[in-house]
């Protein structure tokens, strides 16, 4: 039901990623329960896109390198794009990134460092995210809006779905970002 | 007779000799037309950067002002070739600014364009003009923006399929104010933001800009302001087409487009919103060339929408989501059509959006003129290609690539031998051909048979023995480039006629049946061969055992010897 709502708004190049969503609920949701996408997983979820083209479709031909003959730039030129814009508290300008060229939530937080200079990635507390001024010592924790329009902690879920969801990311200073929901919030407002 | 007129006469006729094939052809008739060909030779054409040293080059052409250069073998397209192999433009460019040659225009395919290569060539030519870089590599933003604030004269700059790494630089924002001579620029390929205001600045100042292709960083509103100041383009590639359809900036947009009455080539549309595409409508009667072979966005219902509205195409890039039923629109609408190519939505394989030879049929039957054909599909039958081949006899360009490579024909389950027996048979001009689906040797006793005007044959997966290849290096007398992957041609086939490699540009053989051991024979029977084999896998010092089985092997014909500039897996024999 989820799911085709879903493929009726986004375009066929996120079916894949809508694929990817009911990929990851049979994996790993509880059977029978209707859970939303707002759960989190752990980060070894693989590319599921890829891995479910070769179980439809496990012909030979995709073991073949330069079969069938497509450019490597036409191939990567036919990936989506998904750019962003990135704000963070206190900086008066904006900024944006396509989610598309990172691999990981790693990739990215090294990109917003390079981005917003003076700010350092800090692995704090297990996986959450936080990013530091290293100046003045303010700490920093990256956000997102997801599709619905709730603010979300970026790294709650798998890296695929996250760049599927996501419509822009702010850097909040910490202490405010708890006002928006760490995990267990998150959970509430995902389950209906 | 000829040889009475006194030499400016002579040079005065030679300069309406324009074709590489022709001047060639001049130089070989006696000692004084060689003498006054060379000295008035501009363009010169080189269709493998090592078969020739520069400096034999530019020896030959003093007055030498266009340079078309081709680097890496066609299957670098596909990654075949290993990274690393080369094809660098350094050492031609750096031999050129030595020699002081004024040099105005660079064309490269599938070579490696260092940024300090772009620096020293926009230092080096004060006339410089055009720069063609198709599939190259190894350069950034840093060196396009050299390009930019050095090359005064600048006509063009056209970037197609390259891999540029981006820095997000302002490279467009080098181009001096003072450069208003720009005809054609082409940044598609390029994947980061550029500076809207520079980029709006520099067309408003270049009056006799006819052709831009934007990337898909570049928003309609800036599209539309673009147009507002650029009426005259000819030829327009779009990047982005979202906006809201309510929109001011879509109005607007809409509004403009009605007033760029001589676009008659349009390609990108590389992000787009499927109900923006009403925008575009008005310009497409007039259109005779158009490439969606980018627009992912544009699927089904949408796309035969817009196919509707050209009726004068003559050449449509289109990706297989079209299906056979839009390829039956364009078959009725497109009547004029040369070349058709359509590539794979999804490359490996998505059933549901697909063309078969029920497409590919319906063209032919549509379109008489077509001449030139890529086509990506799930299956194709004998008895299509047979109708094909009918309908279509002025092929010169004929390349079926069937997604599944070895799969026969689904009605009879026979191989495909017969159907491209017809092609060859029927296409008496065909210059280049590739197959794919089961294939037997009879396929090439066809080909050998009758395709006598083949230049380039590319297969893959196909044939059963030596006799196979034997057919065609026996009967195709104008071969010059042939390319093999995974076929079970061996030795035998290599060896049978060694002196014919003379006479062709190159071979490629990968995942064949070739042993190391005739290569080395092939290598020293023929000293003006390259023999390359790459072992990529071999540890640096194990010297190849001569019955080993070679896994790629590119050979090439040369006046320059072995290259110096291989990298350690490459061993030129």
């Amino acid at each position: 039901m989820w799911s085709q709502s879903q493929s009726s708004i986004h375009s066929s190049e996120s079916d894949a990623a809508d694929c990817n969503l009911k990929e990851t609920e049979l994996t790993l949701g509880l059977p029978g329960t209707k859970t939303a996408a707002k759960r989190y997983f752990s980060d070894t979820v693989e590319d599921l896109a890829t891995s479910l083209d070769k179980s439809k479709f496990p012909t030979y031909k995709e073991q073949v390198v330069g079969w069938p003959p497509v450019r490597a730039s036409r191939k990567n030129a036919l990936k989506s794009w998904k750019l962003v814009k990135v704000a963070v508290d206190g900086a008066p300008y904006l900024r944006k990134v396509d989610l598309e060229m990172y691999e990981s939530y790693e990739d990215l937080m090294r990109e917003l460092e390079s981005m917003f200079c003076g700010l350092a990635i800090r692995n704090h507390l297990m996986n959450e995210r936080k990013l530091m001024e290293s100046v003045n010592g303010i700490e920093y924790m990256p956000t997102y809006e997801d599709k619905d329009g709730d603010w979300m902690l970026v790294g709650d879920v798998p890296w695929k779905m996250f760049v599927e969801s996501c419509k822009r990311i702010r850097l909040v200073i910490s202490s405010e970002a708890i006002v928006l929901g760490p995990r267990s919030s998150s959970k509430c407002s995902g389950s209906t | 007779m000829m040889n009475y007129f006194p030499d400016e006469v002579i040079e005065h006729i030679f300069d309406y000799v324009v074709s590489h094939r022709d001047r060639n052809a001049l130089s070989l008739v006696c000692k004084s037309w060689y003498r006054i060909e060379r000295c008035t030779r501009q363009r010169v054409f080189i269709g493998n950067c090592y078969s020739i040293t520069p400096e034999r080059l530019i020896q030959r052409f003093p007055g030498l002002k266009s340079l078309t250069l081709k680097g890496k073998p066609h299957f670098a397209d596909f990654s075949l070739v290993p990274y690393g192999w080369g094809g660098f433009v350094y050492p031609w460019i750096e031999a050129l600014a030595k020699r002081r040659v004024g040099l105005e225009e660079l064309r490269l395919k599938r070579m490696v364009v260092s940024d300090e290569s772009l620096e020293l060539l926009s230092r080096s030519f004060t006339n410089f003009k055009s720069l063609v870089l198709v599939s190259c590599e190894g350069f950034t933003t840093d060196g396009l923006a050299a390009v930019a604030a050095n090359c005064r004269y600048l006509r063009e700059l056209d970037l197609q399929e390259n891999e540029v790494e981006d820095h997000k630089g302002q490279w467009l924002s080098c181009f001096p104010d003072s450069c208003t001579s720009l005809v054609s620029l082409n940044f598609a390929c390029l994947k980061g933001e550029v500076s809207l205001g520079a980029l709006e600045r520099l067309v408003a100042r270049s009056p006799n800009l006819k052709s831009l292709k934007l990337n898909r960083s570049v928003p309609l509103d800036a599209l539309q302001r673009i147009l507002t100041r650029a009426p005259q383009l000819a030829d327009l590639g779009i990047g982005s087409l979202v906006h809201d359809p309510e929109s001011e900036a879509y109005i607007k947009l809409k509004n403009t487009i009605l007033k760029c009455k001589s676009i008659t080539s349009l390609s990108g549309l590389l992000e787009v919103a499927p109900h923006c595409l009403a925008a575009i409508y008005p310009i497409c009667p007039n259109l005779t060339s158009l490439n969606l072979s980018y627009a992912a966005g544009i699927q089904g219902s949408d796309l035969i929408k817009l196919i509707r509205h050209c009726v004068k195409l003559q050449r449509l890039w289109i990706m297989d989501c079209i299906g056979d039923k839009g390829l039956g629109v364009v078959a009725q609408t497109c009547t004029d059509l040369q070349e058709l190519r359509v590539f794979p939505s999804v490359p490996f394989g998505n059933p549901a959006a697909n063309v078969t030879e029920v497409g590919l049929v319906a063209i032919s039957m549509g379109c008489p003129k077509l001449h030139s054909l890529l086509y990506f599909c799930h299956q194709m039958t004998n008895a299509a290609l047979i109708t094909v081949a009918k309908n279509c006899p002025n092929f010169i360009r004929f390349r079926l690539c069937i997604l599944d490579a070895t799969k026969p024909d689904p009605d009879t389950m026979q191989p495909l031998d017969e159907g491209f027996g017809a092609i060859v048979q029927s296409c008496r001009r065909l210059r280049r051909l590739s197959l794919s689906g089961q294939l037997t040797d009879q396929v090439f006793l066809y080909i050998g048979m009758y395709a006598e005007k083949l230049e380039m044959l590319s297969i893959a997966f196909a044939g059963d023995s030596d006799k196979g290849m034997l057919y065609v290096l026996n009967g195709c007398k104008k071969l010059r480039k042939l390319e093999i992957r995974d076929c079970p041609f061996g030795d035998m086939a290599l060896l049978t006629d060694v002196g014919k490699y003379e006479t062709m540009r190159s071979l490629w053989m990968s995942s064949c049946e070739v042993t190391v051991g005739a290569c080395k024979l092939l290598a020293k029977k023929m000293p003006r061969l390259n023999v390359e084999i790459f072992n990529e896998n071999e540890q640096e010092d194990c010297s190849l055992e001569d019955g080993q089985r070679v896994e790629k092997m590119y050979l090439y014909r040369t006046l320059a010897g072995k290259r110096k500039d291989a990298p350690e897996y490459v061993w030129t024999l």
